[in-house]
């Protein structure tokens, strides 16, 4: 078996995995490789070919082929960074070793100083929210739709109903009525939408497709293929509630019904996993459990905003660049962070400070929609950091930054949470 | 009548069964022909059950269930290593948590020892916690019955139809029956959806439909209704939480009640339950079924991890009158019945197969066995069960297992290429499924389902839009022409 030494080794080649090497190699790594299972790299944003990726992290408006591509143009050329595509990680273990095959080398066991998990994530399934009913063709997850309908060239369908109204769904929504479908309806469980304000404007509205909220489907009818569906209106609970059933007329079931963090290596590592968030527990390095381990973006938690994807992985790239080189500032104070009264989870979840503090970039989801309200982050009695916010929703993260002469300040364990009062 | 084939005997029907009697058949210098309405051997019955080989203590004695059941679980021990199939010995467990339940065990202990169940024994509470530590706390005892074991019921209809096939037998998928062909009261072939095929002898192993197989060669004596049970499956990673091995509430008078049960590939299941049904295709799931086979479930394993789930499904159990298996020449000379099977059908598969030569052979005493049986089929290995030499070695003799298509159950693109050409290969994206593990796994397809229906079209030359799931109209994509054109 071929046995490979690098520095950094980064499992997944998509914007995380790609803003980490990049990052590393900036910060003085000498010998980084990206591992990619797909054929190219670039991840899922390969398929996302519409527009509204990059207005943070590269100041305009890009596709996601194009935010790819910035991301793959910046590493590229450069002798110090080494990618494998059509690559697939079997096995990870706690001494960083990487176990990894592809057709050309078979297998390969490759060792870093550091390794950088960036896998992302995967689409929740019919299965996994039990709809019930027959099992016919076309239910599709709404990423496999879009793979299919962007980069293979074929449809899922013609007269699709969508389920769930993350972001991928309801950008779906808008792909299949370019393409000539009709989109039925988009049906949302909970009495607010999953996604972005500007999709449900832009992929909803703008094509007259009626969003239905507190609302599921109950049965999925057809024998080889969809036939039709029935769905039914759900209580405060989420319970169907009797004699609300209609049948909507479709051929295509399209799921958008959550994502769910791709961990099954960090498992095998027994990385300290966060049940909420269902990654792994990091702290403002993105360093995990274990020495050595760091992990960015969807693998973490899920972002709603590639944009963010990249400066968390940045920031893996940085501090693990800094543990290879030896130039890791010790930490010398350990505290963790605790989300309560309206905030459902916190990105890190423990911190790691040296002398003189570090930035620390909090990234929170709330729990349910809500306006004016202050957010604080407080150390013990002490008030870090407030700020007004208009609006909150669990589909937008809140992000907000601690500056190093703050976080210089802390000692003892930190909260975040929203207060009403105001 | 023009025929497109001729055989000596036809069977209709690939489920196991169906599948058990063509492999006994194919010892015989016979003509032998398999024909399946499906595109894929196993899509009925035998694709979705409790996957359990009985021990044999359930069927009353004397029962055509009882006697098959003992007999067909021997003949897997010794099947096990010819035909490589997937079976795990681990034994069952009947679960009591009251005293009635306990004297309920009791009875089963001595039907089991009157059908000739060897190792049977009356196991106490903290011999039972300590094989399923997850069990609720109010367990008293189980029944623990050492020769039960779980199987992979796919694999095995696969592994006799194979073994059949390398003996001369032949299996047509895609062949529906419209007719059993009978002159002067005997049987002289069957009209297919492909054509006629002449034989004179016709195997009635059609599941749900035997009593229509039947009815169209002018025999009405059998009838067969459809019994729905449903199941959820869980992610492997949810196994630690559940059972180890096999796990039944104790029966009571109108229920069998339903298991926890490990799967061959590491998922644990629960179900199923039981319902009477009108239609014979109604295979969906329902709220209603879920949530009884979740509680019920509960009553064994009090905390489920329900976010775990990752499919459900159903299947109809083919019910007959008098709830026996139906094994019997029928009135119609050369047609002889192996159908009503439910529970433990997959069991008794191998013994229904030797009953059905036995009857056979009384209506024709010119059989002849071979001499060049070959009883055993080469050795298969799914490339996530290989030691890391292997795998070197596949991937260097094909570099396509050096691909991973689908990431959950690590399955190569080499395997499916594999699959789809072999005897009896995939046609269709389940039938690579069910053959390789590809999209079994938690994101049931979401990463592998396009590429898997690329591979096949690539591998058949076909269109990709030519693709389907299973059924005849399962079409998985589309052209984008066809849909920018409509309107």
């Amino acid at each position: 078996m071929k046995q490979l030494h690098y520095d950094i080794v980064i499992v997944g080649g998509g914007p995380a995995g790609l803003s980490a090497a990049y990052s590393a190699y900036e910060n003085g790594a000498k010998k980084i490789l990206v591992i990619e299972r797909d054929r190219e790299l670039g991840g899922i944003l390969q398929q996302c070919i519409h527009n509204g990726f990059g207005l943070h992290h590269f100041k305009e408006e890009l596709t996601g082929p194009g935010y790819a591509h910035r991301c793959i143009e910046l590493i590229k050329d450069k002798p110090e960074i080494t990618t494998m595509v059509d690559t697939m990680v079997l096995e990870v273990s706690g001494d960083k070793t990487v176990l990894a095959i592809n057709p050309q080398e078979g297998l390969m066991q490759i060792t870093g100083d550091a390794l950088i998990l960036t896998m992302g994530c995967r689409e929740r399934t019919r299965g996994a929210i039990r709809i019930p009913g027959e099992r016919p063709a076309g239910v599709f997850t709404a990423g496999a739709a879009q793979r299919m309908v962007n980069m293979e060239g074929y449809l899922p369908g013609h007269k699709i109903v969508i389920l769930g109204s993350g972001d991928i769904g309801l950008i779906m929504a808008r792909r299949m009525s370019l393409e000539g479908c009709k989109v039925q309806a988009c049906l949302e469980i909970c009495p607010f939408s999953n996604g972005l304000t500007r999709n449900i404007v832009q992929c909803l509205h703008d094509y007259d497709i009626p969003l239905y909220l507190s609302h599921t489907i109950t049965k999925i009818k057809g024998k080889d293929r969809v036939e039709g569906i029935t769905v039914a209106k759900v209580d405060e609970r989420m319970q169907v509630i009797p004699g609300t059933e209609f049948d909507i007329d479709c051929d295509t079931v399209l799921l958008s019904v959550g994502l769910i963090p791709e961990n099954e290596l960090s498992r095998g590592i027994n990385l300290e996993m966060h049940p909420l968030t269902n990654g792994p527990i990091v702290d403002q390095r993105r360093a995990t459990s274990q020495p050595g381990i760091y992990a960015a973006g969807n693998v973490v938690h899920v972002h709603d905003l590639v944009d963010f994807v990249s400066e968390e992985a940045e920031l893996a790239g940085k501090y693990a660049a800094l543990q290879v080189t030896g130039c890791l500032p010790a930490a010398v104070e350990t505290v963790t962070v605790t989300p309560t009264d309206g905030i459902r989870t916190c990105v890190p979840q423990r911190l790691h400070l040296p002398e003189g503090g570090e930035p620390v970039k909090l990234f929170m989801r709330v729990a349910a929609p809500l306006r004016k309200v202050k957010l604080e982050v407080l150390c013990g009695d002490k008030l870090l950091l407030s700020r007004m916010l208009p609006v909150v929703k669990p589909s937008e993260m809140v992000a907000v930054e601690l500056p190093p002469e703050k976080t210089a300040e802390i000692k003892g364990e930190l909260t975040v949470r929203l207060n009403r009062g105001v | 009548m023009n025929y497109i084939k001729e055989a000596d005997v036809v069977v209709i029907g690939g489920g196991v069964v169906g599948c058990a009697i063509l492999r006994e058949l194919s010892k015989y210098k016979l003509r032998s022909i398999l024909v399946e309405k499906e595109p894929d051997l196993a899509c009925g019955t035998t694709k979705a059950n409790s996957a359990i080989i009985h021990a044999g203590f359930d069927a009353p004695k004397g029962s055509k269930k009882a006697l098959t059941n003992v007999r067909g679980n021997r003949l897997y021990h010794e099947l096990q290593d010819q035909l490589n199939l997937d079976i795990k010995w681990l034994g069952s467990m009947v679960v009591a948590t009251t005293a009635e339940e306990m004297a309920t065990l009791e009875e089963l202990l001595s039907r089991g020892i009157a059908n000739g169940v060897k190792g049977l024994e009356i196991i106490d509470k903290e011999a039972v916690l300590s094989k399923e530590p997850n069990l609720t706390p109010n367990v008293q005892g189980a029944l623990w019955a050492p020769t039960a074991g779980i199987c992979w019921p796919f694999g095995a209809a696969l592994a006799f139809a194979r073994c059949a096939v390398q003996n001369g037998a032949e299996v047509l998928t895609d062949c529906a029956v419209e007719q059993v062909l009978v002159e002067d009261g005997k049987v002289v072939g069957v009209a297919t959806s492909q054509g006629a095929i002449q034989a004179r002898y016709v195997i009635n192993a059609a599941g749900l439909y035997g009593d229509a197989i039947a009815a169209s060669a002018g025999d009405t004596s059998i009838h067969i209704h459809p019994r729905k049970g449903e199941y959820i499956l869980f992610d492997k990673t949810a196994a630690a939480s559940l059972v180890q091995g096999i796990v039944f509430p104790t029966p009571t008078k109108t229920s069998k009640g339903c298991l926890v049960c490990a799967t061959t590939h590491g998922n644990v299941f629960i179900g199923p339950n039981a319902q009477d049904m009108a239609d014979k295709e109604d295979l969906a799931t329902t709220t209603e079924g879920m949530n009884a086979i979740i509680a019920s479930a509960k009553k064994l394993v009090p905390t489920l991890p329900l976010g775990a789930s990752i499919t459900e499904f159903s299947g109809l159990r083919a019910v007959s009158d008098n709830g026996d298996f139906i094994i019997e020449a029928s009135s119609v000379h050369g047609l002889i019945h192996a159908t009503g099977m439910q529970s433990p059908g997959l069991s008794s598969a191998p013994a229904i197969a030797e009953e059905v030569l036995e009857i056979l052979r009384e209506l024709d005493d010119t059989l002849v066995l071979k001499h060049d049986f070959k009883a055993v089929l080469p050795r298969h290995k799914a490339f996530s069960a290989m030691t890391r030499a292997e795998q070197e070695a596949a991937i260097a003799a094909n570099p396509l297992y050096g691909r991973v298509i689908c990431r959950c159950e690590t399955v190569t693109e080499g395997e499916i290429v594999e699959v789809i050409h072999e005897t009896c290969g995939a046609k269709t994206v389940d039938g690579v499924k069910r053959r390789t593990r590809a999209g079994m796994g938690r994101c049931q397809g979401g990463f592998c389902g396009p590429r898997v229906t690329q591979i096949i079209a690539r591998e058949l030359n076909i269109p990709v839009t030519a693709v389907r799931k299973e059924g005849a109209a399962s079409q998985m994509f589309y052209d984008k022409e066809a849909a920018g054109g409509k309107d």
